[in-house]
């Protein structure tokens, strides 16, 4: 038992390092860029010497790279400051991709993937409806057949970067008089299409990461359908499979360093807040999650680097992950007392506004990617193996399922 | 990366958890909670017989000379068989206590009956209730004897090897003694516990002969040291326990209908034992760390024993009272075994300081720190 690299793992960790090291953006190269603009160059550059989306085939602008070795990849990008690129590639790559691998015909995979592995095409995902979230089968966009094309109505929600992407990927209904899961079929659409409208959602921590997107007689041809009519259900099963691997703890947030500082800096009854008793046993807590989500990942890694297949212990970090740095944020902000309240980055020297925005922003992340029930509900099924919960959807025709509305 | 047991250590466990199976059933457990054996010694010489006693014991001393690696994964089947053994005061204290600070002599005459699991040993330092104040004991030490009362010593009434915390004569402060129960000045009366399934004792010395273990006035030291190799062993015993209180419980939920269909069909009852395997999960990683800073001697111990501590002590207590609510009425009856691991998750919790404790510790050991 030990931390080390294998021979391969260090040497190819050497290669990565130099290149990145040679490589590097410098500001002549990122000035006056927006972010998305960095992020391009970051990720062409990348993609040119064959180090964007390391894992995928060369013929789609990969390099046949390992799990273990996409791992230390990400651990040497980590270590220097670059452009993100994650925040508008993540999804394209981490989910529209995986899924076109799987399901889209040799001329599409030529077409799209190395685009989308440069960073050249930026790919949304639009699967949540304002009727369809936890039970995302439950989703009423409909398409119905009109030769050649599908013609598209109706409402999706929550789609990340719907304004400045180029494709999408999206599951829709196109036939609600069968079962809830088979009358469902998966497309990708041009998100410059006529008819696509695109609305920011303001979410209560002020920004606005997230749109909502209404579809009205919109015409997706049929040869940007993914797998058979009625099959959507089973192809978005791949695109989410890929997405419960990429939403992850979050960083960033407040954390147990972050945390045990300020305990150093306030005081209670006259001295700081660290010797409190109280406030030792709820950072020793705290600490443990964190460390314990910390040496799973480390567990996960062995995995990997054995070339097995990770358990399903890594299936605690969103759940565990969030609800703690919730937790944390609205004690840091306990800890500050009355001045607690005050919300100014700019003000706060110290920790720009962390506890803050920590505290309003994970709400979200509780939400995102499944809810905490569902993944108590994943952990309960399919690690535990518990049965299903009866539902009243199934064996009837969706269009006769209870909807409350 | 590879922070992984090997395959050696995986087949060690897969034969100590057979072994256990076999020889440790609830039954075997049943009869030292009931009856008045101390603990199942038939049982306790199997375990020996297989060597698990001489585990880390250096060849010299009578011992196999295998790593805390392969100790700990014995440990967890320990604890996952709520084995009525004196194992852990044995083996995780007293041996642990003369491997790090016995003498020569004292290691040449005790570890090869410790291994062998002639001699059993065990730690006594509490006297009362509440904390134990190193700086004002009241058991002390004068010409190479020993006299107090020490309380609630796991397996006192069994061991024939203490190891004391006692005031030393010269006013150095405490430090560490080793004592024979075989000593006329020694008598041990067994307490009624939490968990009968073990042996507790109140342990009164009367002039009792004694031998220095370790340096003088170093016992608090040599103490808390002693405490953070312990806190990993116990660490993986109790998780253990809560493994296999997960197991039941899950088993139980899949076989018991009620409103036409399983409970394991409710989400109150998938919640809650999807919290137990959270709660195990991340105890089995840091325990996991644990393992790797015992093994390696690393300076991380302290902390990595604190957070294996805590995390087993929370992730026990957890599964062990939600394994009895999962259960319903019945896993209220003393016929059912959920009692076991009840029982045992709180004795184990305050056998080597409790969860409050080993929180303080942690925050003492995380400074400076990088999660």
């Amino acid at each position: 038992m030990d931390f080390e690299d294998s021979k391969a793992e260090a040497a190819f960790r050497l290669e990565a390092r130099t290149w990145l090291e040679n490589n590097i953006p410098d500001d002549n190269d990122l000035s006056g860029l927006s972010n998305l603009q960095r992020a391009k160059f970051w990720q062409a550059k990348k993609a040119a010497a064959r180090w964007a989306c390391i894992r995928w085939p060369e013929a789609y602008g990969g390099r046949d790279a390992t799990a273990i070795e996409h791992v230390i990849w990400q651990q040497e990008e980590a270590k220097l400051d670059l452009p993100n690129t994650s925040s508008f590639f993540g999804i394209g790559q981490g989910m529209a991709g995986p899924t076109l691998m799987a399901w889209a015909n040799e001329e599409d995979k030529a077409r799209f993937l190395p685009d989308l592995a440069s960073g050249e095409t930026v790919w949304c995902q639009l699967f949540s409806e304002p009727a369809g979230g936890s039970d995302l089968a439950a989703l009423r966009t409909k398409a119905v057949k009109d030769g050649d094309d599908w013609i598209v109505n109706g409402q999706k929600i929550w789609t990340s970067g719907a304004h400045y992407s180029d494709w999408g990927i999206l599951v829709l209904r196109t036939d609600p008089t069968v079962a809830k899961h088979k009358g469902l079929t998966y497309f990708y659409v041009d998100m410059k299409s006529e008819g696509i409208d695109i609305k920011p959602i303001k979410q209560i921590s002020g920004a606005s990461d997230f749109n909502e997107v209404y579809f009205t007689n919109v015409r997706i041809p049929d040869s940007q359908r993914l797998g058979d009519v009625g099959q959507g259900w089973h192809v978005a099963l791949t695109t989410l499979m890929n997405e419960r691997a990429s939403i992850g703890a979050g960083s960033g947030g407040a954390d147990f360093k972050s945390l045990k500082r300020l305990a150093q800096q306030v005081n209670i009854d006259g001295k700081p807040a660290i010797e409190d008793s109280a406030v030792r046993a709820k950072l020793a807590s705290w600490y443990v999650e964190e460390a314990g989500l910390k040496y799973t990942s480390y567990r996960t890694l062995s995995a990997l680097s054995k070339g097995e297949l990770p358990g399903p212990e890594n299936s605690i970090g969103k759940l565990v992950g969030a609800r703690k740095t919730q937790d944390m944020s609205s004690f840091a902000i306990d800890l500050l007392e009355q001045q607690g309240v005050q919300w100014d980055a700019e003000l706060d020297a110290e920790y720009n506004g962390l506890f803050q925005l920590s505290y309003m922003g994970i709400p979200g992340l509780r939400i995102a990617g499944g809810t905490d029930e569902i993944m108590a509900n994943i952990i309960a099924e399919r690690v535990l193996e518990l049965p299903q919960e009866p539902r009243m959807d199934k064996g009837i025709p969706f269009s006769e399922v209870p909807t409350g509305s | 990366m590879n922070f992984e047991f090997d395959d050696d250590q995986h087949l060690i466990r897969d034969q100590a958890r057979s072994f256990l199976g076999e020889h440790c059933s609830s039954s075997v457990v049943r009869e030292v909670l009931e009856g008045d054996a101390l603990y199942a010694e038939q049982l306790w010489n199997k375990v020996c017989e297989m060597g698990w006693t001489a585990t880390v014991i250096p060849e010299e001393y009578g011992g196999l000379g295998l790593s805390y690696l392969e100790l700990v994964v014995i440990a967890e089947e320990m604890g996952r068989a709520c084995a009525p053994l004196p194992f852990g005061s044995s083996v995780y204290l007293a041996t642990e206590a003369i491997m790090a600070a016995g003498s020569e002599s004292q290691k040449k005459k005790w570890l090869p009956l410790l291994a062998e699991g002639k001699a059993i040993g065990t730690l006594a330092y509490a006297e009362g209730p509440g904390e134990t104040d190193a700086a004002s004991l009241s058991t002390t030490v004068s010409k190479d004897t020993l006299t107090g009362k020490k309380c609630a010593v796991a397996n006192g009434n069994i061991a024939s090897l203490i190891c004391v915390l006692a005031a030393s004569d010269s006013g150095e402060g405490a430090s560490l003694y080793l004592v024979d129960t075989s000593d006329s000045g020694v008598t041990a009366e067994t307490i009624r516990t939490l968990d009968p399934s073990l042996n507790y004792a109140d342990v009164h010395f009367a002039d009792a002969s004694c031998e220095l273990l370790g340096e003088i006035g170093q016992g608090r030291d040599l103490l808390n040291a002693l405490l953070d190799r312990a806190a990993v062993l116990y660490a993986w015993e109790q998780l253990g326990g809560a493994e296999t209180c997960l197991e039941m419980a899950k088993n139980y939920a899949v076989q018991r209908y009620a409103f036409g269909r399983p409970i394991g069909s409710f989400q109150a009852i998938k919640h809650k034992l999807a919290e137990m395997y959270v709660k195990n999960t991340l105890a089995r990683s840091n325990a996991y760390f644990g393992a790797w800073a015992l093994n390696s001697d690393a300076e991380e111990l302290p902390l990595a024993a604190a957070t294996a501590r805590v995390g087993s002590c929370q992730a026990y207590y957890y599964a062990s009272k939600e394994n009895i609510q999962t259960h319903g009425g019945m896993g209220y009856t003393w016929e059912f075994d959920c009692q076991f691991f009840y029982r045992r998750s709180k004795a184990l919790a305050v056998l080597i300081g409790s969860e409050r404790q080993w929180q303080e510790k942690l925050i003492s050991a995380s400074d400076p720190v990088a999660v």
